[in-house]
């Protein structure tokens, strides 16, 4: 594969999976995408997080070449999405968020069409058919037509599709919508498989716990890459504790904080919230203050929410209507 | 907005494996939802007995020789509605996939445009094919009699307007998506394009504009043609005067395959 990329006289950006470098996109007026770079590295795990509207999607059809790039450079293991499409489709393995099989088919014919479609000869694709099938726990579904599938087992399907042709990035999009938490965690789980046999992920997701599997995160906001790097040194780049107080009388206790403390904390519902430094410690007070008006509390180191918070100045669920 | 990637040499061995395998989908999608097979033969032979014998005893279409009893005039009339129904009904299929999500898997593939409509085009005809054979097998009742040359060139004909409305289809197709949307154009342009074509009633005797629209209309050479292949063996003179020759029909049939065709390869890398 190395021999073949280098023969098409890419560049093969110090072993990167890919390479983006400022990746902008207008749908008319309206910008989705604005100076995005980003590189991700072979075999790594990378989580794109974001709000809906974020540009996530616009980002995921740019690299599945499902659009064609408007604005900047972006190469798949040094291929040139612009000039050789065909070329970087044989390299990745999409998993749309919305199902791609065909329900009246067969798990089995399914797989066969999609093999035909990427040129896969019969000696090529019935030894790749049962290797993936098995990886993905799906060997004994083959003659199960996909309508008659749990959402958890179709999702799998779905993967084990997208890996057929042997991809060395798999790219999915949301790939845990409408799955139950337990088909979830099962999804996690196959695709930490993945890794180890090599394969780099990028995985779109607006849910947090989703972004921490990931070996990096990228948040996008409003079209722009606002924090890029591991879970743990976002986290760690906040600062301080997490408080949060249900209260049935949120407005008093938040205006008690600033007027005692100093503290601007947030209000969301019945939540009164605020970071500080030592969090921790300022409980006994605040429960010796406002003990009437406070109902649960809790303490937490920051979350990637957290993060999204401070680096936008927006909450993570607060600005859906924004592109 | 205009396709920005590049166009590289079509691979043929991967792009017909791709449009081989679409076609054969199609196929085995139809097979398998009964209704569907129930109705695609139902519905023609239930217009072709119904219309053909009501209209019989009121409209006998004027031709050199005398005149032609309604059921045998409506006959070609039928294989073609059976080819259009055919072909819309695989354009649906498009917007389905779509919307169902099949085809955004099939457009990431590494497969060039052309190969995919190829794919959709010659699966709507063959399917078109299966049931205008099954229908042919009728004519003797419509008072046709079959020869075996008749038989395959119709055949062959039926092939081509196949491949020209599933195309035409595939047009329309790509740019709608909703199935919504597609009766409406289904409506307005494709019905009354099969009613303008010779298929229901001749030019004989239509107001002067009327005659010039079924002329310009192409699908009209398609019946045509079907009419004449039809007749090989039998009696021409129950062909009205104003029914194209073969000489003209068949080009212009094999014509509007190729350019709808190229149209719908057109269309599809755009959209």
């Amino acid at each position: 594969m190395v021999d073949r990329i280098n023969s098409l006289g890419m560049n093969d950006h110090g072993g990167c999976a890919l390479h983006a470098e400022h990746l902008s996109h207008h749908y008319g007026q309206r910008t989705a995408l604005d100076d995005v770079s980003l590189d991700i590295g072979v075999g790594e795990t990378f989580a794109l997080l974001g709000p809906n509207g974020g540009g996530k999607t616009t980002l995921f059809k740019l690299l599945s070449t499902s659009m064609p790039v408007q604005a900047g450079t972006l190469e798949i293991f040094g291929i040139g999405v612009r000039n050789a499409p065909l070329d970087v489709r044989r390299q990745i393995g999409v998993v749309f968020q919305s199902p791609s099989l065909d329900k009246k088919l067969s798990v089995r014919e399914n797989l066969l069409h999609h093999a035909r479609l990427y040129g896969m000869a019969r000696s090529e694709y019935l030894p790749r058919m049962e290797e993936t099938l098995s990886l993905l726990g799906l060997a004994d579904r083959l003659r199960d037509r996909v309508e008659q599938l749990s959402g958890g087992l179709a999702r799998r399907v779905e993967i084990a599709k997208s890996l057929l042709h042997g991809p060395r990035l798999l790219i999915l999009d949301e790939p845990s919508t409408g799955l139950d938490p337990a088909a979830r965690s099962d999804l996690w789980k196959y695709l930490a498989s993945l890794k180890e046999s090599g394969v780099t992920l990028l995985t779109t997701t607006h849910l947090m716990d989703e972004a921490e599997q990931g070996d990096r995160v990228g948040i996008l906001h409003q079209g722009k890459l606002v924090a890029l790097g591991s879970p743990a040194v976002l986290r760690s780049q906040i600062g301080g504790e997490v408080v949060s107080i249900h209260s049935a009388e949120p407005d008093a206790l938040a205006n008690m904080l600033l007027q005692h403390w100093e503290i601007k904390a947030e209000i969301r519902g019945g939540l009164v919230r605020f970071e500080h430094p030592t969090g921790f410690d300022l409980l006994p007070e605040i429960l010796d203050f406002a003990r009437g008006k406070v109902e649960s509390l809790s303490v937490s180191r920051p979350t990637l929410e957290d993060v999204f918070l401070q680096r936008t100045g927006h909450r993570f669920w607060g600005d859906i209507e924004h592109g | 907005m205009a396709n920005a990637f590049s166009v590289r040499p079509l691979r043929p061995r991967a792009g017909i494996l791709a449009a081989w395998t679409l076609a054969e989908r199609e196929v085995v999608r139809f097979l398998r939802q009964p209704n569907r097979v129930i109705g695609a033969l139902g519905q023609p032979i239930i217009f072709w007995v119904f219309l053909g014998l009501g209209l019989r005893g009121s409209f006998r279409p004027q031709t050199p020789s005398g005149s032609v009893p309604y059921d045998q005039y409506f006959f070609p009339g039928v294989l073609a509605m059976i080819v259009l129904f055919t072909a819309i009904f695989s354009t649906i299929s498009i917007i389905e996939d779509r919307r169902e999500g099949f085809l955004q898997g099939v457009l990431v593939a590494p497969v060039e445009r052309f190969w995919i409509v190829l794919g959709k085009v010659v699966g709507g005809t063959v399917l078109a094919l299966l049931q205008s054979i099954v229908f042919l097998t009728l004519a003797p009742l419509a008072g046709i009699p079959l020869s075996l040359l008749g038989v395959l060139t119709t055949v062959l004909l039926l092939a081509v307007l196949g491949i020209a409305l599933t195309s035409l289809g595939s047009v329309l197709a790509w740019r709608t998506d909703s199935v919504q949307g597609f009766h409406a154009v289904m409506s307005i342009l494709l019905f009354p394009m099969w009613f303008l074509s010779g298929s229901v009633f001749p030019l004989e005797g239509a107001p002067t504009w009327l005659a010039w629209v079924v002329r310009l209309n192409p699908l009209t050479y398609g019946v045509a043609g079907i009419r004449r292949l039809l007749a090989i063996g039998g009696d021409s003179s129950l062909i009205p005067e104003s029914v194209a020759s073969l000489s003209v029909s068949i080009p212009i049939t094999i014509g509007f395959a190729v350019v709808t065709f190229l149209w719908a390869t057109r269309s599809a890398r755009r959209y």
